[in-house]
């Protein structure tokens, strides 16, 4: 294990605006070990990882590398120094095969007969990393399921042509692999280790942290709050390390009537029958764990079904959407502050035939104030507003139409604590008054507002918590919760 | 993944589909139409239109279209009438440079990230104006080397299905087997992961760029070759055709899909189709053009619907 | 001068800025003269294209990917069934004007079928239908040259103090399009799915419904524009049309309408027709050939693009 440091971090920062992600973090890989970084929601791994590949730069702070330092460390930098990185989102070119692909990462892959030197290349690897597999050199990326795209991917990152590959980082590399399929990769990370690869793995299956790590990172608010060999750790002293305690000092919720009339019944698609999410009038419900395990997507069907019934959906009354992803899925960046509050209430805003500019500028005023927006004038651009206040307009646009259900899809991320009390602030008034909220978050301290939280894992419910048992640590212990 | 195969076979086939039917057709209705002769006479403009949907096809592997390939064929047709018969190096060197403002302008979309549908919007007229500069009336003629070329009496099969077999596998070979060929499709299927692994996007669409401007030289003199002579709007049609043709071989325009044997099967289909087809069935020239549409149409309608099966099951 | 530089800043004032210096050098060529008869011929030129502008505009203001290519065949079909409705007859003009509407509606409506129902990418759709227009357009009308009634024929060169009537009235149909789009739910769903589809239907606007009447609107402006040109040129004629495909989509891109979707420029559609309009003026006073003509128009649309920059109109961004 001895020998210069493949990568080390010395104080390394990295903001984005106004949020900090990584808030100082020191770190070093050596030659022959596998790293296993754990956090909750937000702690700052994927931003870390995009730093030690080289496709982010820090804002502050030094990255090393072969024992330099690396000035303007690129991810092509990166790649000549063996580093490779399998991001979650995938980096295949679904037109192409597996075998061009493989072509497309090895600039060396080129000439008479490359087809087939790719082809056994990739082919290779994946007989080596997962034998019994039924992934062609020549199959179509786009025909394959998720699972062997990531197999494939996975296997890519190990091929060599050139350069040997030095540190491998994988991002959830087993988020779509079945048990026989991680446990080939994970018993492949074991001996590549042995054989002096170092590795960065990324996981929220702790078994799979803790028995296949030779040390443990625990990452929480952007920076490192624990480490040590993994003898060191279990599941409990992780789960306790990754939350911790939190003083709730969010407003009291009134715990409402349980006589209120349902106006959501919603099972998420391919859900065991009874782990269903039930929502009456005027309560606020949370969807918790950790992100992308089917909140979203439960949050977008039941918006779909507002006002009918399926099969698995129920939902009794009109349902607005306030999205997280502001740039892709909420804010008209061409429209003003006003416009993009009013477009949610167009049928309101409307005076004979036209729109009445009057009642538009009214509207906007008033949500101004109730809302807090910061800005000189309502009938600027959107984009002049900072990203808090963008967000409190696409709540505002929400909360002034006549949608009796507010479905939220993490709308706080990105968005700074005191237009966080404001927005829960809000919430809690607009619920008095008979609103329904449901509300998915990534931060486990916001779920103290909610009168219930439903905890999602791999697409499917898995607990179900009232009021008074919504803690974080019991929300974490449920996020990670593995069967048997 | 034998579901899978039956379902993009069936897309994969479509073209060639719509090429049997169209010959069958013809052959119930015109017998002696299939013959070296017929096939000689109802393919005559094949070649030129073949080539030009080749071009239209390396532009579209790159999520691109261009619609001044039809004024461009144009230009290149008058230039080889005029420059190349009194003046040949000349001639040749003007055609050297007309593909380098190919490549420059599809290095130029990359990097100012335009919308390539406006630039050869403009470029459209550029072109005709070139044209029309070239040869103001109708004229000129063609080099006696290309006459010989064009009007080659190959053995058993008829010279149109000759080229166009040549040219199928020339482009097949490009754009499928090479390992460029492999990341040219690449920026069409994901650009972001080809720029990650470190190549020069904007170098690439100059490539697929420079690659559609020789293609449409070659149908430009291939043009002529077959009419003799110019004029400044001769090759006005082949973009909306070429755009036709490529899209109906099962070129898609996003996603890096495309197929250099479907986009010559297209164009063959569309150039049979268009005249001799609708003259044996007495339907007057008149729907020579809609039944272009028509074709477009079913063929694009079916594809979405195995399309459509496929996502069910 | 806080005032003009906040008016340049507005995306159509370069269009008008161009026309207006293209008219200066075209009357400083010919010293003065016949600047007045430069004016009334181009507002009536005008006029064809703005008509078309305005639908071809908010067919783009839709989103990347949406144009629609079938607007010279639907203008040859249209000058032929309005001038065959109108039989040379001035008391049916008006039946003329609307059967030349319904069919450019028709044209639309079917372009929208295609795209939806049958999963067909816009651009192939409006091709595939223009190649159908067309051949129907042959078909009916024979290759004969349709008259039009004596009266609707002068209607549409009708000048009142240099300014032609028509002209007048595009601008009030350009008003109208312009309070449509801000001040109707249709022109805010219009907007708002041009620039961002998910957070439009997240926010409760009717998708589908709003590109219909899209591209309705665009084929019934397509029929209004084939019947108006059948008169001004005193025939109806299948290649009416053609040339307008072009620079429908020049007027739109030059006149500052966002290439991305989701901000049309109504005034930008005057601006940048008037400009190309004077710029052939001018090149023709300067005596150029056709050839140094089209060579001109064409590196000013690709050089006024290449400044502005903005990818769009084929490929959506990627997600």
């Amino acid at each position: 294990m001895a020998g210069a440091p493949i990568v080390s971090l010395r104080s390394v920062e990295k903001a984005f605006g106004a949020v900090r992600a990584i808030a100082g973090v020191d770190l070093e890989i050596a030659a022959g070990e596998c790293i296993g970084l754990v956090g909750h929601n937000g702690a700052g791994k994927s931003t870390l990882m995009h730093i030690l590949a080289g496709t982010s730069a820090p804002s502050r702070g030094q990255v090393l590398a072969a024992g330099e330092l690396q000035q303007d460390f690129s991810a092509g930098r990166a790649m000549r120094l063996g580093i490779r990185c399998v991001f979650q989102e995938l980096s295949l070119c679904p037109n192409l095969t597996v075998a061009e692909n493989t072509r497309i990462y090895h600039s060396a892959l080129r000439g008479f007969g490359w087809r087939r030197r790719a082809a056994n290349l990739i082919a290779g690897k994946l007989d080596e990393i997962f034998p019994g597999h039924d992934i062609g050199s020549s199959d179509l990326v786009q025909d394959l399921s998720i699972g062997r795209r990531q197999m494939a991917e996975v296997a890519r990152a190990f091929t060599v042509t050139d350069v040997p590959a030095r540190l491998v980082i994988l991002d959830e590399p087993t988020s779509s692999l079945d048990a026989h399929t991680s446990r080939q990769l994970l018993a492949h990370i074991r001996r590549a280790t042995a054989a002096g690869m170092s590795f960065v793995f990324i996981s929220h299956l702790l078994h799979e942290i803790l028995d296949y790590s030779d040390r443990i990172v625990v990452m929480r608010d952007g920076k490192i709050i624990a480490g040590g060999r993994a003898e060191v750790f279990d599941r409990d002293k992780l789960v306790e390390a990754m939350g911790g305690a939190h003083g709730a000092a969010g407003a009291a919720r009134i715990a409402t009537a349980s006589a209120a009339p349902v106006l959501v019944r919603a099972r998420p698609a391919g859900g065991k029958p009874g782990a269903e999410l039930i929502a009456r009038e005027g309560e606020v419900i949370g969807l918790a764990g950790l992100a992308g395990h089917g909140q979203t997507q439960l949050l977008r069907r039941i918006f779909a079904a507002a006002g009918r019934r399926t099969s698995d959906i129920d939902v009794q009354a009109a349902a607005a959407m306030v999205a997280g992803d502001r740039q892709n899925d909420g804010v008209f960046p061409m429209m003003s502050i006003a416009e993009n509050i009013g477009v949610g209430s167009l049928a309101q805003l409307r005076r004979g035939l036209l729109l009445s500019p009057d009642r538009e500028r009214a509207l906007a005023a008033s949500w101004r104030d109730r809302i807090a927006i910061r800005t000189q004038d309502m009938a600027n651009n959107i984009l002049t507003l900072s990203g808090g206040n963008q967000q409190k307009a696409l709540f505002a646009r929400a909360l002034a139409s006549p949608a009796r259900i507010i479905l939220l899809d993490d709308p706080t991320r990105g968005v700074d604590v005191a237009t966080r009390e404001q927005v829960y602030e809000l919430i809690g008034r607009e619920a008095a008054t008979g609103r329904t909220f449901l509300w998915y978050t990534t931060e486990t301290d916001e779920l103290m507002h909610c009168d219930r939280v439903y905890v999602f894992r791999n697409g499917a419910i898995v607990a179900d918590l009232a009021r008074e048992d919504i803690t974080e640590e019991k929300v974490i212990h449920s996020s990670f919760q593995e069967a048997g | 993944m034998g579901r899978f195969l039956s379902v993009r076979l069936l897309r994969d086939l479509l073209p060639a589909l719509s090429l049997v039917l169209v010959l069958a057709a013809i052959a119930w209705l015109n017998p002696r139409a299939i013959s070296y002769l017929g096939f000689t006479l109802m393919l005559n403009l094949a070649v030129p239109i073949v080539l030009a949907t080749v071009a239209q096809m390396f532009v579209i592997t790159g999520n691109d279209l261009d619609l001044s390939i039809g004024p461009f064929v144009s230009f290149v047709a008058c230039v080889g009438a005029t420059w190349l018969v009194e003046n040949p190096l000349v001639g040749i060197l003007v055609l050297a440079v007309s593909i380098g403002i190919y490549a420059l302008l599809g290095w130029l979309i990359q990097w100012r990230g335009l919308p390539s549908i406006v630039v050869t919007l403009g470029m459209s007229f550029v072109w005709q104006g070139l044209a029309v500069l070239v040869l103001p009336k109708p004229g000129g003629s063609a080099p006696d080397w290309l006459l010989s070329l064009m009007n080659v009496k190959s053995p058993v099969l008829p010279f149109p299905v000759v080229a166009s077999l040549v040219i199928a596998i020339v482009a097949w070979f490009i754009v499928m087997r090479t390992s460029y060929g492999a990341v040219l499709r690449g920026t069409g299927g994901n650009a972001a992961a080809i720029a990650r692994a470190g190549w020069p996007l904007p170098v690439l669409k100059a490539g697929l760029f420079a690659a559609a401007g020789l293609f449409g030289v070659l149908s430009g003199l291939a043009l002529l070759g077959v009419t003799t002579s110019a004029d400044a709007n001769v090759g006005n049609g082949y973009t909306l055709l070429s755009i036709a043709g490529a899209i109906l071989g099962g070129g898609e325009f996003v996603g890096g899909i495309v197929s250099p044997v479907g986009a010559v099967i297209g164009a063959l289909t569309l150039t049979l189709a268009a005249s001799p087809l609708l003259t044996f069935l007495d339907i007057p020239p008149d729907w020579q053009v809609g039944a272009n549409g028509i074709i477009l149409i079913v063929v694009l309608a079916a594809r979405t619907r195995i399309g459509r099966q496929a996502a069910r099951t | 001068m806080k005032a003009l530089a906040a008016r340049l800043s507005r995306p159509w004032a370069w269009s008008f800025l161009g026309a207006v210096l293209v008219f200066v050098l075209a009357v400083s060529f010919t010293g003065g003269a016949g600047a007045g008869g430069m004016i009334t011929t181009a507002l009536a030129l005008a006029v064809f294209t703005i008509v078309v502008g305005l639908g071809q505009m908010i067919v783009i203001t839709l989103g990347p990917g949406n144009v629609d290519l079938s607007l010279p065949a639907n203008i040859g079909l249209a000058s032929a069934v309005s001038m065959t409705v109108m039989n040379g007859s001035d008391s049916l003009v008006g039946i003329g004007l609307l059967a030349a509407l319904g069919c450019g509606l028709a044209i639309g409506v079917a372009n929208y079928l295609l795209i939806r129902a049958l999963g067909i990418p816009p651009i192939v759709a409006t091709l595939s239908s223009s190649f159908v227009v067309q051949s129907i357009d042959i078909a009916y009308g024979r290759g004969l040259q349709i008259k039009p009634p004596d009266g609707f024929a002068d209607f549409v060169s009708l000048q009142i103090g240099g300014i032609p009537v028509c002209a007048i009235l595009a601008m009030l149909l350009s008003a109208g399009f312009g309070i449509a789009l801000r001040r109707t739910i249709y022109g805010r769903s219009l907007m708002a799915v041009g620039q961002n589809p998910r957070a439009a239907q997240f926010a409760g606007l009717a998708l589908e419904r709003t590109r219909l009447i899209t591209y309705g609107l665009c084929g019934m402006l397509g029929g209004l524009d084939g019947a108006l040109l059948a008169g001004y040129f005193r025939g109806a004629n299948v290649d009416l049309g053609n040339e307008y495909l072009l620079s429908s989509i020049a007027v739109v891109v030059i006149g500052g309408t966002s290439v991305a979707g989701g901000k049309p420029s109504v005034p930008g559609i005057w601006g940048a027709s008037l400009f190309l309009i004077l710029l052939l003026t001018m090149l023709n006073t300067f005596g150029v050939s056709a050839g140094v003509r089209l060579v001109a128009t064409g590196l000013v649309i690709v050089a006024v693009i290449a400044i502005a920059g903005n990818r769009g109109l084929v490929n959506p961004s990627p997600k």
